[in-house]
């Protein structure tokens, strides 16, 4: 139904002849984009609903003053898949999880998984590849922050904090924390949900439209088949080089999803291109500058190796399985 | 006179708060003194996990987004 509206609008509306790349991408772009948006409002809302009722503040709370036997990686990770992350926030939660007494390799596993799975991506691999890529690829975000954290916890690298965090956590106390909100009603407290999905909704717009037409030019402009000549699942270095490339560069996932898309479509093994994509918005830049307030050097470069070589060995799994 | 503080380390969400303030400040005509707030170990005082926030007379408001005008105008 949704694409003949789009077919109606390029080839009716706007009269640009049918099969020519022109009519392609413009038909690409009108369809994707009203596609994704309609999901992208649907699955922030919902996720809205989740978060006004599981804030961090509730998972440190969790986290701190229960016993889960090594369950605690779990539960990071699945809260970070759900909760919104500003990569700005990255250095207060984590020093706040410090504060609460929770090991490293925990926080470790939320800060992972939380750039990586997040409500907008769910709606873009959703609405651009479907449930079974949605599932795994959530999964697998999940499954990344538990054994890359775990990892690191494993590692003791306490020592690699800067020193006034670990004056902080040799302080940690645990806090009753009360929450303030639990006792406002769904319906009171639904008109803000519904603005703040509003909010997120506005401000990645921009970067899915930048996708969506660089992805629609790509679509009609590029010929099949294009990647595959040098990139396809039997070369082997294509998934390390493509993981290694994406690490300094940082997009959020509305901007770099629909290109995905296309990127397959036109032959790259789609295991390589998630990798990609969890490169590219699971590491970034500007977040190490961030976290060099609280970790040396060496830590960062530590954390982004595991997750690197986690993503890496990702991207053969998912070649294989996808 | 109120003393507004908004603690955040420099994104594009904390510069938002700040115009969503001032823009609180003009339309309800009340004065406040407005201060931004960026370094951390003064933004951890607050015990708080996500930026940005807003702190009304030292006590903490709305944390974790921005927050809009009336929302402001309501705390004023």
């Amino acid at each position: 139904m949704l694409t003949e509206f789009a077919s109606w609008i390029t080839y009716s509306m706007f009269s640009i002849a049918q099969h020519t790349a022109l009519g392609n991408a413009v038909h690409f772009f009108i369809y994707d984009t009203i596609k994704i948006l309609l999901l992208l409002g649907i699955v922030v809302f919902f996720m809205g609903i989740i978060n006004a009722y599981f804030p961090v503040d509730r998972l440190r709370a969790f986290l701190t003053n229960n016993k889960l036997y090594g369950l605690e990686y779990l539960m990071a990770s699945s809260f970070g898949a759900v909760t919104p992350f500003c990569s700005c926030s990255s250095v207060p939660l984590f020093i706040g999880f410090v504060k609460g007494g929770i090991p490293l390799g925990v926080t470790f596993a939320y800060l992972i998984t939380s750039p990586l799975v997040n409500e907008v991506a769910i709606a873009l691999f959703f609405s651009l590849f479907g449930v079974k890529v949605t599932v795994i690829y959530v999964a697998s975000g999940i499954f990344l922050g538990m054994i890359a954290g775990y990892i690191l916890g494993k590692l003791n690298l306490e020592r690699y904090l800067s020193d006034w965090v670990r004056n902080i956590q040799e302080q940690a106390v645990r806090e009753e924390e009360a929450f303030e909100a639990a006792h406002i009603s769904f319906w009171q407290r639904l008109p803000i949900i519904i603005k703040d999905a509003w909010q997120i909704i506005k401000s990645v717009t921009p970067y899915v439209l930048v996708g969506i037409a660089i992805g629609a030019v790509m679509h009609g402009y590029v010929p099949e088949s294009f990647f595959s000549r040098y990139l396809n699942a039997d070369n082997f270095w294509a998934v390390p080089v493509s993981v290694i490339l994406a690490v300094p560069f940082y997009s959020n996932a509305s901007g770099i999803i629909p290109i995905l898309q296309v990127l397959v479509a036109k032959g790259i093994p789609l295991g390589t291109a998630i990798a990609f994509m969890m490169g590219v918005v699971g590491l970034s830049f500007p977040e190490a500058m961030l976290l060099k307030k609280v970790m040396n050097l060496r830590l960062i470069g530590t954390f982004f190796g595991v997750v690197t070589l986690c993503i890496i060995i990702s991207g053969y799994m998912f070649n294989v399985i996808l | 006179m109120k003393t507004i503080k908004i603690l955040g380390m420099g994104c594009p969400s904390c510069k938002q708060t700040e115009q969503v303030v001032k823009q609180a400040l003009d339309q309800s005509g009340k004065q406040a003194e407005v201060l931004k707030v960026e370094d951390l170990q003064e933004i951890m005082k607050y015990n708080v996990l996500t930026t940005p926030v807003l702190v009304v007379d030292e006590e903490i408001k709305i944390k974790g987004r921005v927050p809009n005008v009336s929302e402001v105008i309501a705390l004023l």
